[in-house]
């Protein structure tokens, strides 16, 4: 039982991380309905700043400075020189270029940082571990974690619903063209929603600097699994961003840890390792397709 | 026959592919003969893909995956006939072209049948995202198989036999190649032409027209999904026989990425583009590294470049008027 919720939170943390990295990309899709596959890198420029900020000066609060700074201004200059220009074309021509960005930005973190991962320290202050519940110990950092991801969801739910900001942004999901006709400045709107996103993950890939390795290419993986959880949650939905994110994240620990064992009853200890281990990276994408065949456009699309 | 611009570049290319061993021996320069071949099967690839993003307007950013299937068909037969085991208990492995390339274009086309049935239940970029994640989905399921070597491939240590020929020599392999990629080229180009290629280039242009005309047009676009898939599977069997290994690297989105590169710069919907493409792209890999390791640093940016301001690839570009884009 213990194992169970120690488990669970594993899944939430990595949920999380997913989350921080699909709100940004799902606003990016369906306000601007542009798909953009260099989102990973805004993760991966967030972790090698906030790493090289860590070194240098040893706080942590200045490297996710760093971090979110570094990936918004990424982000910004990104849509003002590359994606502003596709907005109007085709989803292949998007697709593309920033294939190319990915390219681009993976190539030039290995010439700047070289092709040895970073590897980024816990600090101090969030070192250790705490006793949950008897017997039940977990990281303070995995805690904390989790605790910024949920500050960040109120953060954006007060964002979206509360401010004049946030009713433009839905607005122009609505309707873009409309907002435009009533005076609201779409060209900065855009910027700054893509700077957003950005930012958040830059953050997502800072939090996961202590806990991976940070290196060139770290982002493609995280990128994919976005993907899925857009895909679950549906295009353009916050909502739907944590829904999947979180399901994606449980299931996907949840898979990878009780599969094997589960085999193990079933078939011969080496053959059920392989064949699960196999088949608990695959868990998720099974998810997907199985809420595909329910719901084509997701569990809570946007524009329905 | 009436001559034109179009008709000269194909036969200009089909003499270039044809005299390129004899010229390249004479001169001394044999690796030019494997980089060709590689660049044939990578056109192979790329051409498949070329239905799907062309005619179809389907953007699969997962077709590696199939090239990967194919791959490891190709593979995990050889595996089994090497250790003389049986396959899920009752196939045999083989070393025969003639069955090995089949089964692996099969197993592809089932694959490209079930992915393609799932996915085309979306639209747009939705489509995309799945395409992508299926094929992601593979990959792990590769790196998984440690039977089959898991995250550090399959080695083969001879190429598949095929009666006749001795596909380990370099010419003989160049040859086949050739061959079934010209084959697979003219298959298409009467694919395009046919009633089949009339419904999907209408399904993509007006999807409301063709639908009120009584065609059923996602069944058309899974076959052509599953065409696309069979031919990658071909084209990664082919691989898997050049470079005699096989690694889950095949079946990675940055294959995918690279094979949609390809076709749109060689020309998308023109079919002999991504042939031009293909050779483009592995020339510029190859001379480009020589002096630079970061060549991506420069080929990222010439790449956006290229997608801001063309319109039509090189293809378009020699032929003139003829390769409009989008079909």
């Amino acid at each position: 039982m213990l194992f169970f919720v120690e488990q669970s939170l594993n899944g939430l943390q990595l949920g999380i991380t997913l989350f921080l990295m699909s709100a940004g990309l799902t606003l990016v899709f369906g306000i601007m309905r542009v798909i953009n596959l260099a989102h990973g890198s805004f993760y991966m420029i967030g972790a090698y700043c906030g790493a090289t900020t860590m070194a240098a000066t040893g706080s942590f609060l200045l490297a996710i400075g760093a971090a979110l700074i570094g990936a918004a201004l990424a982000g910004m200059v990104v849509e003002v020189l590359v994606l502003r220009v596709l907005y109007r074309r085709e989803h292949l021509d998007q697709v593309l270029a920033t294939f190319g960005l990915i390219l681009f930005c993976n190539e030039l973190t290995r010439i700047i940082w070289g092709r040895q991962p970073l590897f980024m320290d816990v600090p101090p202050w969030l070192g250790g571990s705490i006793e949950l519940l008897p017997g039940l110990i977990y990281p303070i950092y995995r805690l904390a974690v989790i605790g910024v991801g949920v500050a960040v969801a109120l953060f954006l739910w007060f964002l979206f619903s509360r401010t004049r900001l946030g009713m433009q942004i839905r607005a122009g999901a609505e309707n873009r063209e409309m907002i435009g006709a009533l005076g609201v400045n779409i060209r900065l709107l855009y910027t700054l929603v893509f700077g957003l996103g950005a930012m958040l993950a830059g953050l997502a890939g800072v939090m996961a600097g202590p806990i991976m390795a940070v290196e060139s290419g770290m982002g493609e993986d995280i990128l994919i699994l976005t993907f899925v959880v857009i895909v679950i949650g549906g295009i353009g939905s916050i909502r739907g961003a944590v829904v999947g994110a979180l399901l994606v994240g449980v299931v996907d620990t949840m898979g990878r840890v009780f599969l094997p064992s589960l085999f193990r009853i079933v078939f011969s200890n080496a053959y059920a390792d392989s064949v699960a281990a196999s088949l608990a990276s695959m868990a998720i994408y099974l998810l997907m397709a199985a809420i595909l065949i329910w719901r084509p456009r997701g569990l809570f699309p946007a524009h329905s | 026959m009436h001559i034109t611009r179009e008709r000269l570049i194909v036969y200009g290319g089909v003499l270039f592919f044809a005299l390129l061993p004899p010229v390249a021996s004479f001169f001394g320069e044999h690796y030019l003969i494997s980089l060709f071949t590689r660049a044939m099967i990578y056109a192979l690839a790329a051409v498949s893909l070329d239905l799907l993003l062309g005619y179809g307007k389907m953007i699969s950013l997962g077709h590696a995956a199939f090239v990967g299937i194919g791959a490891y068909v190709v593979g995990i037969m050889f595996f089994h006939a090497a250790d003389d085991s049986l396959l899920f208990g009752f196939i045999g492995g083989s070393e025969n072209a003639l069955v090995v390339w089949p089964a692996a274009v099969l197993v592809s086309a089932m694959g490209a049948l079930v992915i393609g049935a799932l996915s085309l239940r979306t639209s747009g970029m939705h489509f995309i995202m799945i395409t992508l994640a299926f094929a992601q989905m593979l990959f792990y399921f590769a790196v998984g198989l440690e039977t089959y070597g898991g995250d550090d491939g399959l080695p083969m240590w001879n190429r598949n036999r095929l009666a006749g020929l001795d596909l380990a020599d370099k010419l003989h392999f160049y040859y086949v190649c050739f061959f079934l990629m010209s084959v697979f080229i003219f298959c298409c180009t009467r694919l395009v032409r046919s009633r089949f290629g009339l419904v999907l280039r209408g399904a993509s242009t007006n999807t409301r027209r063709i639908r009120a005309l009584g065609v059923h047009d996602v069944s058309y676009k899974l076959v052509c999904f599953v065409i696309a898939g069979a031919g990658a599977g071909l084209a990664g069997a082919l691989l898997a026989n050049q470079s005699e290994f096989v690694s889950p690297g095949l079946l990675h989105w940055g294959l995918s990425g690279e094979l949609m590169v390809m076709v749109l710069l060689g020309g998308l919907g023109t079919l002999f583009g991504p042939v031009l493409g293909a050779v483009l792209f592995l020339l510029l890999e190859e001379f480009l590294a020589i002096y630079t390791e970061h060549w991506m640093v420069y080929f990222g940016p010439v790449l956006i470049i290229v997608v801001l301001t063309t319109k039509r690839g090189i293809y378009g570009l020699l032929v003139g008027g003829g390769g409009n884009r989008g079909g």
